[in-house]
């Protein structure tokens, strides 16, 4: 069954900004589906539609059934939202964030502290309830958030770039807790996340998008077998590339690299490096490797999808898009 | 419906719990007014603004009314701490209606000021003013009718700043003219014509009046037309500010 249902979905900023541009895709009953793009590609703006925060201009979006547009609250009811930005409120503690949110979903008085106590525990802060939010760390706080957007026992849970801004070891942490959750919960989760391993470790399937765009939808597995068995990377000298790129088609160039995809590299290697030679391009070094998400990416666009952690601008920027 | 209720008693309940905890705010709220009433108001003791009258107790309702419009200007404000803290979006984003939401915050923020506004009172009786056991009780939906008021104009506001920068300048062009203008501290009968009218326009000065008249006696507007010109302007603004707080988000 469908939980999310989209179809041509737009949305349109300031009359020319287009932030998502006809998107399409359904999302399974007990998923993890992922968007992965850039920083900017859409990816937040359709959350905060598919939340029905803001409304589309064009196309239709269900959750669960409703339609975000006409029924809104139906909608909310049924979804719960780990934001990009923490939306805590750090002046009160754990437990009383907690408390707020319940009653705020209308959980009955009986259940409220039972659901309390437990997503307190799936999340390890149950020791910390009684701490104000403003002595957590950040992984903590992710939790928190991760714990308050399960009281209300929604069916489709939506998480905007989960692990933004947290050291790779929480990350991970987060992780093992979203899998537990899928595991646990009868429970459909959607992310979008600009982080490979993330889309890679967490998802059943992943939509690139960029641009406002879905370029490719798939498992991680199809999306990286498409490229072809392997990926080669040559480092040229910097008078090749461009002369390179002509020669080995569908070829891409990257930072003074070339991005090959081929069935078996090890076959084709050495058909490669001999073209090369014969062509005068100085092959400094290459590599063979599984391609990665990134590659996918890569070859699709002819850009990398940025990993290193977000800059302050950057992060302003997309705060700025989100509202 | 019901949830409705609850969504707002919600908001309201968090105000309480954040008021109770910013302790250094309660207290320099309170401590300006309080300046006002000692040093203002003993220093220019021997001015009878009013027959009858000493000037602290002349201005002992004004300093009231102050009190309760700086903490409801404040809170209503805080809609953009709200925004800037996420914690909005954590609301928004719940299935309750925009205007239950708005309600808590109103509600939420003219309770605090009420709660000042009591404080300052009880200053201002342990020098001397007095007031009634009634009085006092008839007083606080008043205090809250007022606090809600200007709650109103600080929601409004807030829908339509982008951030907390420009409260400087809400507090000078906004604030404090509605204050001086107000009568609080001057008798309005007794002033020129073109001052006379521009209180006539400042509606704190219906707030002041009507307070006055409740701890002294004395007013300088018949207490029926206050009433209802503070009822009419409370719910003025908070159907402004509900208006633009909806339209914002």
């Amino acid at each position: 069954m469908d939980v999310i249902k989209v179809r041509n979905l737009k949305k349109v900023f300031n009359k020319e900004i287009k932030a998502v541009d006809g998107i399409s895709f359904e999302v399974k009953q007990g998923e993890i589906f992922g968007f992965l793009g850039p920083n900017g590609a859409g990816k937040t703006t359709t959350l905060n539609i598919l939340c029905a925060l803001i409304k589309p201009t064009e196309g239709e979006a269900r959750v669960c059934k409703y339609d975000v547009v006409t029924q809104p609250e139906e909608v909310r009811k049924c979804i719960g939202i780990v934001f990009q930005d923490m939306s805590l409120d750090d002046r009160l503690t754990a437990k009383e964030n907690l408390e707020l949110h319940a009653r705020l979903y209308g959980v009955p008085k009986s259940e409220r502290k039972k659901r309390i106590d437990e997503v307190l525990k799936l999340t390890e802060l149950k020791d910390r309830e009684n701490s104000m939010v403003k002595t957590f760390s950040g992984g903590m706080r992710r939790r928190l958030e991760l714990a308050r957007g399960l009281i209300h026992h929604p069916r489709v849970l939506f998480l905007d770039e989960p692990t933004l801004g947290l050291d790779p070891q929480t990350r991970k942490h987060i992780w093992d807790y979203v899998l537990k959750l899928k595991k646990e919960k009868e429970i459909t989760i959607m992310l979008t996340t600009h982080y490979m391993e993330e889309a890679d470790e967490l998802c059943d399937r992943i939509a690139i998008v960029d641009h406002g765009k879905i370029i490719a939808l798939d498992t991680s597995k199809n999306l990286k077998d498409s490229l072809g068995g392997d990926t080669i990377i040559l480092d040229l000298d910097d008078k090749d590339t461009e002369k390179a790129k002509k020669i080995f088609r569908g070829s891409k160039v990257f930072d003074g690299q070339l991005f090959l995809s081929v069935k078996n590299a090890g076959k084709e290697i050495k058909k490669i490096l001999e073209i090369a030679k014969k062509n005068k391009i100085d092959v400094i070094e290459a590599n063979i490797r599984k391609p990665t998400l990134n590659d996918v990416f890569l070859i699709l666009t002819g850009r990398k999808i940025r990993e290193e952690t977000v800059s302050l601008k950057e992060k302003l920027k997309t705060r700025m898009m989100g509202h | 419906m019901n949830h409705e209720l609850e969504a707002a008693y919600t908001v309201w309940l968090r105000e309480m719990i954040r008021y109770v905890r910013a302790k250094e705010r309660i207290i320099s709220s309170i401590a300006q007014p309080i300046f006002w009433l000692l040093i203002f108001g003993s220093s220019m003791r021997t001015f009878i603004p009013v027959a009858g009258l000493n000037y602290q107790t002349f201005i002992a309702p004004g300093i009231v009314v102050m009190a309760i419009m700086f903490t409801s200007m404040f809170s209503g404000i805080s809609v953009i701490w709200d925004r800037e803290l996420g914690f909005m979006k954590e609301m928004l984003v719940a299935p309750v209606s925009r205007l239950s939401i708005v309600a808590g915050k109103c509600f939420g923020g003219a309770t605090t000021a009420v709660i000042q506004g009591i404080l300052v009172l009880l200053v201002s009786l342990a020098l001397g003013a007095r007031v009634e056991l009634v009085t006092f009780l008839i007083l606080i939906p008043i205090m809250m009718l007022i606090a809600l008021g200007i709650v109103g104009i600080g929601v409004a506001i807030a829908s339509v700043l982008e951030s907390m920068e420009g409260f400087g300048v809400i507090m000078n062009f906004v604030i404090m003219p509605m204050f001086f203008l107000s009568g609080a501290l001057f008798p309005i009968n007794n002033l020129p014509n073109w001052l006379r009218i521009i209180t006539y326009v400042d509606p704190v000065t219906y707030d002041v009046e009507l307070t006055r008249y409740m701890m002294t006696g004395f007013s300088s507007i018949n207490v029926i037309f206050s009433f209802v010109a503070m009822l009419g302007f409370t719910a003025l603004t908070l159907l402004i500010g509900a208006y633009l707080f909806n339209k914002r988000s």
